[in-house]
């Protein structure tokens, strides 16, 4: 059983209604099938309606939504094989970042990203996908560690943000942030990031510099939470929609302000509605543009990722 | 006996013999209530003379502290902030920065200039606070990756003066990439091997301690500044306890290992001259 969202109702209602037809075909002699067909079409109609007018804050509940696929799960659809590698050699392993070597489709690279959990004791585990230092410099390090060995980086964004917690100022969030910016710019290797959930401001952009930036669909990226943001400027939690829209943090947008390379397509109604399909859209994307970078020298891809971030900003002089 | 009785009468100071305290003559600690001369408070590096509270000054103060004899020049002085996403919360972001650079008599949150600094050339950017809270948006990113490139071009050092809430949300995706910009250009001078000195003053949050303001060859700090990634508040929220005394001081960051020294406003421009000669 799938979870609905609030704007999805009508989906619901329909996909309970074919349940029911689907449960009275079994129980009766009565030809349904047409009914059913029809039913069918009518819910991909619906979705297809739903797609065409969410909102922002549609997108970004949809981003969340508690059956999306996780960093981990891409690596599984996505590679043939994963060597998961832990530690950042300083304090501990953040179980937030997660990070190794694997193949895909013969291609050998470096795959990180964020991690949420599926249940509460997975979420609290994964730190909701809020990364400590250690999970910036486990990121940096096992980066350096592709570097090295002339291998890509594909680095899968996911977080509510870097976490804001007592012991992450102790061991320097900021500085930890800031060294993989500073550091992800002069990488030899390409490097693609693709956000595939939430984007939320520096914990984010901490593991998303890159020759590439894409967005999945129903993904937002941007300098602070709608909720945050909502509470600081309004300073009451309820204006989140309205902060959703001012933050203009889409995909869509984002492409529009040419702060990201590109958007990935999702399935009809979501990429939680089919993980395989997603999966495959996302490896595709990831190969091609693979290809592409290829063509270049590290020294190329290097000014050229330099030039892009620094072209970023408006202003009037 | 002229003193108890009047001889003369109808006795007037003309306006111009009149001598009136004029405003801010006197200058009040905001920490310990102290009260000395403006002159006194200046001359101290606008510094309390009894319990040594760093007041938070601006770009104009700091640029007359560190430049010989007062004398920079301004680099990026025009640029003026954009509405890229036509922003709107309780007021529309141009009508902000209208009012604010009425307000403070600044173009935006950080000026950037050149000049000497005990003979040594130096290019100096300094965030303002009391600009949107010393936020940085497309033109504090703009400028301070542009004093960079001055410096990269001229071979000269380059002095950061942090004073920040951090990112400017009106500027939403625009203002995060600032963060990445500023850190790409000072990839570039190391690169160069040119010396990058940031300094932390209070208060350095959010967006402006996770990119450039910790990405210095040498970071250092003014006592007792407020220094994190998070705001305190949020911290607390999240822990939902209350912070031990002193977390995220200035010291608290040194002893953490985050911060090479903590600099004495007073001590700051010999220190500075001092270290920089050092790797001449």
């Amino acid at each position: 059983m799938s979870a609905y969202l609030d704007f999805e109702k009508p989906v619901a209602d329909l996909e309970l209604k074919l349940a029911e037809l689907k449960k009275l075909a079994d129980t009766t002699p009565l030809d349904v099938s047409e009914a059913v067909v029809r039913l069918e079409e009518n819910i991909v109609q619906l979705r297809k309606e739903i797609a065409k007018n969410l909102t922002r804050w549609q997108r970004v509940q949809l981003s969340r939504h508690p059956e999306r696929p996780y960093t981990l799960d891409y690596v599984e659809l996505m590679c043939q094989e994963f060597i998961e590698l832990h530690g950042d050699r300083t304090v501990r392993d953040d179980p937030a970042m997660v990070g190794g070597f694997c193949n895909m489709d013969g291609q050998g690279m470096l795959i990180l990203g964020q991690q949420k959990g599926r249940n509460t004791k997975q979420r609290q585990q994964r730190n909701f996908g809020m990364a400590n230092p250690e999970g910036y410099r486990k990121a940096l390090r096992l980066m350096k560690l592709a570097e090295k060995f002339n291998k890509p980086i594909v680095a899968l964004i996911d977080t509510p943000g870097a976490f804001p917690g007592l012991e992450a100022e102790e061991r320097g969030q900021g500085e930890a942030i800031a060294r993989n910016l500073k550091e992800m710019f002069m990488l030899r290797v390409p490097v693609i990031c693709i956000i595939i959930g939430e984007g939320a401001s520096g914990g984010a952009l901490g593991i998303a510099i890159g020759d590439r930036v894409l967005m999945l669909e129903n993904t937002w990226y941007s300098v602070i939470s709608p909720e945050s943001c909502s509470s600081i400027l309004w300073r009451s939690w309820n204006f989140k929609e309205q902060a959703a829209e001012a933050l203009k943090l889409t995909a869509k947008d984002m492409q529009t302000a040419r702060l990201i390379d590109g958007i990935v397509e999702e399935p009809l109604g979501g990429a939680h509605l089919n993980h395989e399909v997603m999966a495959q859209t996302l490896k595709k994307v990831i190969l091609d543009n693979l290809a592409q970078l290829n063509q270049l020298s590290p020294e190329e891809r290097i000014n050229q990722r330099i030039d892009k971030f620094c072209k970023m900003g408006v202003y009037v002089e | 006996m002229s003193w108890f009785t009047r001889k003369e009468r109808g006795i007037q100071t003309p306006t111009e013999m009149k001598r009136e305290a004029p405003d801010g003559l006197w200058y009040q600690c905001s920490n310990c209530k102290h009260v000395m001369h403006t002159r006194e408070h200046k001359l101290n590096a606008f510094t309390c003379v009894k319990c040594n509270y760093h007041d938070k000054i601006g770009s104009e103060a700091y640029f007359s502290i560190l430049f010989d004899d007062g004398e920079y020049t301004e680099l990026d002085k025009n640029m003026l902030s954009g509405d890229p996403l036509q922003f709107e919360d309780t007021k529309k972001y141009p009508d902000r920065i209208r009012d604010t650079v009425k307000k403070t008599g600044l173009r935006d949150a950080v000026r950037s200039a050149y000049g000497k600094m005990d003979n040594i050339d130096i290019v100096i950017s300094c965030m303002d606070f009391n600009f949107v809270g010393g936020s940085m948006g497309s033109v504090v990113g703009e400028k301070i990756a542009r004093a960079i490139d001055h410096a990269i071009k001229h071979k000269i050092p380059f002095l950061m003066i942090s004073r920040s809430g951090g990112a400017r949300m009106m500027e939403a995706g625009y203002s995060l990439m600032q963060m990445a910009k500023t850190s790409a250009k000072l990839a570039l001078l190391s690169e160069a091997k040119i010396p990058y000195i940031s300094l932390l003053t209070d208060p350095t949050t959010g967006g402006v301690t996770a990119s450039f303001a910790m990405l210095g060859d040498f970071n250092i700090a003014e006592p007792g500044a407020l220094i994190g990634f998070a705001g305190p508040r949020v911290i607390r929220e999240t822990i939902g306890k209350d912070l031990p005394k002193g977390f995220q001081s200035a010291e608290f960051v040194l002893e953490h290992g985050f911060l090479d020294f903590i600099v004495d406003r007073k001590d700051l421009k010999d220190k500075l001259s001092s270290l920089l000669l050092m790797l001449q």
